[in-house]
């Protein structure tokens, strides 16, 4: 039941992704998007990755949908008509794709208990995850204590990305100051 | 065979995401459009990490009474961070569209290499008059 359930959210999924190539009023691609990103954090709760679903329909849904409308309302919302037909593109995507599914024809099957990935660290961390930190739920445990570290890594590439867009932003504007100036 | 289908259909429909998205990027030439298709790539992947750590009778990785299976918790730990990582790039991204739409009053790819390569008079001579100029 629940891998009907996965399956049938990812169907879901790929006919938004479909629809979402062919479309080419760009508001309804970024809604698309956001429709795209809320059947995501849905199958991630399927999945049982809850904090992976709710940073997904916040942060993918909820900020991402605004920051392409914010975007949009500065640009024009129609997408000019492809010059040419897309056959390299898509003999391209086509072929790596096969190679890919080619890649996957020994890969351990869809919630097998006996996979690799059960074996090693994740038992541990299940095991003594809530002794060693007092957290109960294991992914706040390592985000924030194991792997602490990372964490702050990521936060200097939010840090980084922030002070990026200030700077295109802000030369936008001391240059049009500069063009009234003379 | 129809065993073998339903245990990799999770990976299957990973990859046609990822390569719709690659298809979008590659051969769209609007470039908010492209933005939105590397996203598309970006969340196949965090399928990609997360459906192999399911257990079908599992729970979500909170220890509590009564409870003895548990998803793998490692993927979602490394997802999360992916996600916000993903959404900074796509913020700097937007705003390179915008600046790319200030400076060439267009974000279609093939408009932009047309001004590039157009001879140096035509930029000023404003919009729509671009595209008439032979290069």
């Amino acid at each position: 039941m629940e891998t009907l359930i996965v399956n049938v959210l990812l169907t879901l999924m790929m006919l938004a992704v479909v629809v979402l190539a062919r479309t080419r009023n760009l508001f309804a691609v970024i809604v698309l998007s956001g429709l795209y990103s809320f059947l995501m954090a849905t199958a991630m709760v399927a999945l049982d990755a809850v904090d992976v679903a709710m940073t997904e329909a916040a942060v993918g849904a909820g900020i991402s949908t605004v920051l392409l409308l914010g975007a949009l309302h500065l640009c024009r919302s129609e997408e000019a008509k492809p010059a040419h037909k897309p056959w390299l593109p898509l003999a391209v995507t086509a072929s790596a794709g096969l190679l890919l599914v080619y890649g996957t024809w020994d890969l351990p099957a869809f919630s097998d208990p006996e996979a690799p990935i059960h074996k090693h660290v994740a038992p541990r961390y299940l095991a003594d995850g809530p002794r060693e930190t007092g957290v109960p739920n294991v992914v706040t445990a390592v985000l924030a204590s194991y792997r602490g570290f990372d964490t702050l890594g990521e936060t200097t590439v939010v840090f980084t990305a922030g002070a990026g867009i200030i700077a295109l932003l802000r030369r936008r504007r001391r240059t049009t100051a500069d063009k009234e100036a003379p | 065979m129809l065993a073998h289908f339903v245990d990799h259909f999770d990976y299957w429909a990973m990859i046609f995401l990822a390569m719709a998205g690659l298809f979008i990027v590659i051969a769209r030439g609007n470039l908010i459009k492209k933005l939105v298709g590397l996203g598309i790539f970006q969340t196949s992947v965090y399928l990609l990490y997360v459906a192999p750590g399911k257990i079908v009778g599992g729970t979500a990785p909170i220890v509590a009474e009564g409870f003895r299976v548990y998803s793998n918790p490692l993927p979602h730990v490394l997802i999360l961070t992916a996600i916000v990582v993903g959404v900074a790039t796509l913020a700097l991204g937007l705003a390179l569209v915008v600046r790319i739409r200030e400076a060439y009053d267009s974000i279609e790819e093939d408009e932009i290499l047309r001004r590039d390569h157009a001879p140096e008079v035509t930029p000023s001579r404003g919009e729509g008059a671009g595209g008439k100029v032979v290069p």
